[in-house]
């Protein structure tokens, strides 16, 4: 609920985080290629790893026996890239538009600055996967959405690993301005070879395997494997992949009070654009 | 025991000192600003103004001292009165893609404003806003821009009103006319008005006090006439170029 004379930081206003939806929405719509962006590289993504998978499990008995841990390990790994980048993209805009200082001198909370970030970045999500995993069907016949709760599961675990990223990623913006712009665009690769996407995590040696399984989609990816080729649902990997979430979540949402404190020690704040 | 019976000042700046690692952008400075008036902070550049204004709206967090808005401590108390402030610079610009009255509509949400469609129309109308509100807000001119953001910091009809240059790059008659619309809101508001300025014409004109800093100081601060008075000048502009190049030793006049 709203209370305009409260005196705390972490209040929250559905009106107002329904203010910055609106914001980014209107941004949006006013732009064509922003939506053909959303769905130009998933598309190209999991055409070129759908045909590699459709060649290999040609040629292996594995791979056939395997089939579809490609094209949905492509999916879901865009939905933990695209989560981020639809966050980090929506708070980037901001400063691209010099308009962080009227919203850092309004009566908006980061809380609330934040829920809306998310927000888009679901919505920025559904406009892009949507339309990607249908063209699975029509191109590979691998429906994602035949994967049912456990599609729930994943998801849930991978866009709150997204957020995390994403708001770690906007403190050290607030802070270190637009120098830590190319953090927005390349954090998450460095998740790519470390949460196993398009591989057990055994391949990796041994003493590494300790850090994958500190990261929460490591469990998804697993499974994911575990689903489409034993075909069994493992509650136990998603529930330790929760828990592993929650440290993150609150260790990023930790970082951005501190890094949002920090800025305006520094005054970063005052040159947000540069 | 005897009550204090003066108003308790919209602003109160308290030996206020912003240190950004070795240097000194505000050096102990103190003002009060009572409710209802309108002052000019003048200095040239890195004179401090910018980062004083900071730390009144809490974008910056004080190195000592400390600065009290409507009765609430920046930036810790922020929340308690950022709704009944606002504030209008040419360093933060509306988003470009957003026709003006989406801009105008997202920021009415965020300060709550009641009624906000009846809010943009009667703004649009005093602003000459009107034949503009559907267009994107980066394909207006400089002083279209200006009296987008001027709307902008209206819309919740603001106590405080911060403007750090706010009649920068607009050609003289369209600064003449913000001007006017700001001495309007003024009285009809009743609002605390604090104008950082290079403009020395319309400091003379909007201001009924002048603070003068220099080096992170408060060099002077006086109302425009006693200025001129004290420093034998005729115009702000030789007062303030007397300051910023310490000369022309000011003279005291006696009470």
């Amino acid at each position: 609920m709203s209370n305009a004379n409260a005196d705390t930081g972490f209040e929250f206003s559905f009106n107002r985080t329904a203010a910055m939806v609106r914001r980014y929405w209107y941004l949006l719509i006013s732009s064509w290629p922003r939506l053909l962006d959303l769905v130009y590289w998933p598309t190209v993504q999991m055409l070129m790893w759908g045909f590699l998978q459709l060649y290999v499990s040609q040629n292996s008995g594995y791979f056939a026996g395997a089939a579809g841990t490609f094209i949905g390990a492509v999916l879901l790994w865009d939905i933990l890239f695209r989560g981020q980048i639809g966050f980090s993209i929506s708070f980037l805009e901001e400063m691209w538009a010099r308009n962080l200082g009227n919203l850092m001198m309004s009566p908006l909370r980061p809380v609330e600055f934040i829920s809306a970030l998310m927000i888009m970045s679901i919505v920025r999500l559904a406009i892009g996967m949507i339309p990607v995993s249908l063209l699975a069907i029509a191109f590979f016949g691998f429906n994602l959405w035949s994967l049912g709760l456990a599609l729930v599961a994943f998801f849930i675990n991978l866009i709150l690993t997204s957020w995390s990223i994403g708001i770690f990623v906007a403190g050290l913006l607030l802070r270190n301005g637009m120098g830590a712009e190319s953090m927005a665009w390349t954090i998450m690769f460095l998740f790519l070879p470390l949460t196993c996407v398009y591989y057990p995590v055994a391949v990796l040696p041994h003493w590494l395997q300790y850090v994958s399984w500190c990261l929460p989609p490591t469990y998804v990816f697993e499974g994911m494997r575990a689903l489409l080729i034993e075909h069994v649902f493992r509650t136990d990997l998603m529930l330790a992949a929760l828990g592993f979430n929650v440290v993150l979540f609150a260790a990023a949402s930790f970082g951005f009070v501190k890094l949002l404190e920090s800025a305006r020690v520094q005054g970063s704040l005052l040159q947000a654009g540069e | 025991m005897a009550m204090d019976a003066r108003p308790t000042p919209a602003i109160a700046v308290e030996t206020l000192v912003k240190r950004y690692k070795s240097a000194l952008a505000v050096d102990g400075i103190s003002f009060a600003l009572p409710a209802g008036s309108v002052t000019g902070l003048l200095g040239g550049n890195g004179a401090g103004k910018t980062t004083t204004i900071a730390m009144i709206m809490g974008l910056v967090t004080p190195t000592s001292g400390t600065v009290q808005v409507l009765g609430a401590a920046m930036p810790a108390q922020r929340y308690r009165v950022l709704h009944r402030m606002n504030f209008e610079s040419p360093y933060v610009d509306m988003p470009m893609r957003l026709t003006v009255r989406q801009n105008l509509t997202v920021f009415a949400q965020l300060y709550a404003v009641p009624d906000v469609a009846e809010r943009i129309a009667t703004l649009a109308g005093e602003l000459e806003l009107t034949e503009f509100l559907d267009r994107p807000a980066g394909k207006l001119s400089a002083g279209q821009k200006t009296r987008v953001s001027l709307a902008k910091a209206l819309l919740n009809r603001p106590e405080v009103l911060l403007l750090d240059e706010p009649t920068a790059s607009l050609d003289p008659d369209t600064a003449d006319w913000v001007r006017a619309r700001l001495e309007r809101y003024r009285v009809e508001a009743g609002a605390t008005i604090l104008l950082a300025s290079h403009n020395m014409s319309e400091v003379e004109r909007l201001c009924e006090r002048v603070i003068i800093m220099k080096k992170g100081k408060v060099e002077d601060d006086d109302a425009p006439a006693r200025l001129l008075a004290r420093y034998g000048r005729a115009t702000l502009e030789d007062v303030f170029l007397d300051v910023a190049r310490g000369r022309g030793e000011r003279r005291e006049v006696a009470e």
